[in-house]
């Protein structure tokens, strides 16, 4: 038996006796980043396939909601910073090696392209809107006739923004249970169905709500393929991420995951979409709150339970 | 140029005065610490081994934390110390994530902060409080690519062992054992 203890009272604040330098911050953020992603490249993706009538939800209102989740998300990962005054360090470097870089630019991008992209449809959605000032409609019609350009471009960044926040984990090899490669896909096709139950809540028509419910039931089976596929490869590792997936097979982090992320989150919300595309009368909104909830805890479960996992000490 | 130091297991009995040297040369804030001590025993009583290691950051040389911090306010300076610029770090807390040693901390003024090998004094030609104050003299500092010096010296002619090298870091502290 080997038993190492720390004799001079380390006890540093957020380190010690386990890893809590992030606290609700990030999973909160991922989560909201996560979502608006899915919402973003949805909308960008059917723009370009020009279904801008049939899928108005998809295109133009579920995107309305996407600045709202990204600043929310921004002031959360502010609030995360132990340095605040100096968060503009992060726009006076590229940092290729560190996907946090990448992912502080990647916002840079996608937040004021949310927001113009929201601003050409807000007089679609809601049509009594007056915006007053002659200049404020020539730049409305200015950025209207971009669509297309920033289509591209958001269709392209969504993805990155889905899947960084994953890889930004995943390359933190000092915690056994981040430091795998599934789990960018796997935050990548979270966020895509969370933003896929969202727009199903938007959806009036009936076709688009039908696509979205096929799109989120395909998700989830990737999203379950994945989860199973981590669990094979930490149980084929070494020591430390066997340890790492004992958390999660009987150890403290059992109940919450399979139960909330994978049962509630993710089965039974799938299942009742199978229904409803049976034709039984089920409420949109049961199947999309729970994928939602089983998102949030899913970032969460997963941003803790990185920081209890560890070489062994 | 390679810093490395050396950390006789044998000699060291474990009394934390390196801790306390290096809180009050790098004026470390009270309840902090950039190096501690650990107590490692060994077997099944009565077949017991015990050890102790005086560590603090092992200034890798494929270090973690360098890779992922946003601004490169984590860097590596010469002789291969791994330092943070205060006035670059944001205090995202990547690299405190990413150490397998857990040997930064998050300062209470915000940035976060690390063992420096006591830069400020090496590049006087002084050794790291650590070092000079250590009572049974078990920790030597010095040039790895010097072959005289102190350190160079121990690891040639003794067994030593370095930590959680399977995490990729290519750490710089020697433990002889």
């Amino acid at each position: 038996m080997e038993e190492e203890l720390i004799i001079s009272g380390r006890m540093n604040y957020k380190v010690d006796p386990m890893l809590h330098i992030w606290g609700w911050e990030i999973p909160f953020y991922l989560f909201v980043g996560g979502v608006a992603a899915g919402i973003l490249f949805f909308a960008s993706f059917y723009y370009l396939r020009g279904k801008e009538r049939v899928y108005p939800a998809t295109i133009k209102i579920a995107p309305l909601l996407t600045p709202f989740l990204l600043i929310t998300g921004l002031v959360a990962l502010f609030m995360d910073l132990n340095h605040k005054m100096y968060f503009w360090r992060l726009y006076t470097h590229i940092r290729m090696e560190s996907p946090m870089s990448w992912g502080a630019w990647t916002l840079m991008v996608v937040t004021p392209l949310s927001i113009i992209w929201s601003f050409t449809y807000v007089r679609e959605v809601f049509p009594k809107i007056d915006w007053k000032k002659r200049w404020i409609y020539q730049l409305e019609a200015f950025l209207v006739k971009h669509r297309r350009t920033m289509a591209w471009i958001m269709v392209f960044y969504s993805v990155i923004l889905g899947i960084y926040t994953g890889i930004l984990l995943s390359a933190f090899n000092a915690r056994p249970l981040w430091n795998t490669s599934i789990l960018g896909p796997l935050f990548l096709a979270s966020g895509l169905s969370a933003g896929a139950a969202l727009i199903i809540v938007f959806a009036k028509n009936k076709i688009e709500r039908k696509l979205f419910s096929q799109i989120d039931i395909v998700i989830i089976a990737a999203e379950l393929f994945f989860i199973v596929h981590m669990f094979m490869g930490f149980l084929a590792s070494t020591e430390v991420q066997q340890e790492a997936a004992a958390m999660f097979l009987g150890g403290r982090y059992t109940l919450p995951f399979w139960i909330f992320v994978v049962f509630l989150g993710m089965i039974v919300p799938a299942i009742l979409e199978l229904l409803e595309l049976r034709g039984q009368r089920i409420p949109v909104y049961i199947p999309a709150i729970l994928i939602l909830i089983g998102n949030i805890m899913l970032r969460f479960i997963i941003v803790e339970a990185g920081q209890a996992s560890r070489y062994l000490y | 140029m390679r810093y490395a130091m050396a950390i006789d297991t044998k000699k060291c009995v474990g009394c934390s005065d390196c801790v306390i040297a290096c809180q009050l040369e790098n004026n470390v804030p009270v309840g902090y610490c950039r190096e501690w001590v650990v107590e490692s025993t060994n077997g099944t009583y009565p077949n017991l081994e015990m050890e102790f290691r005086s560590e603090r950051c092992h200034h890798c040389a494929n270090p973690p934390c360098v890779r992922c911090c946003p601004t490169g306010a984590s860097h590596i300076e010469e002789g291969g110390v791994v330092l943070v610029t205060h006035e670059q770090c944001i205090g995202c807390g990547a690299c405190i994530a990413s150490c397998p040693y857990d040997a930064r901390y998050p300062h209470p003024e915000g940035y976060v902060d690390k063992c420096t090998f006591c830069i400020h004094k090496v590049r006087k030609g002084e050794q790291p409080a650590c070092v000079s104050v250590c009572p049974t003299q078990c920790l030597y500092f010095g040039d790895l690519d010097d072959p005289n010096s102190e350190v160079s010296k121990k690891i040639a002619i003794r067994k030593y062992k370095r930590l959680k090298t399977e995490a990729g870091t290519d750490p710089q502290l020697y433990f002889l054992i």
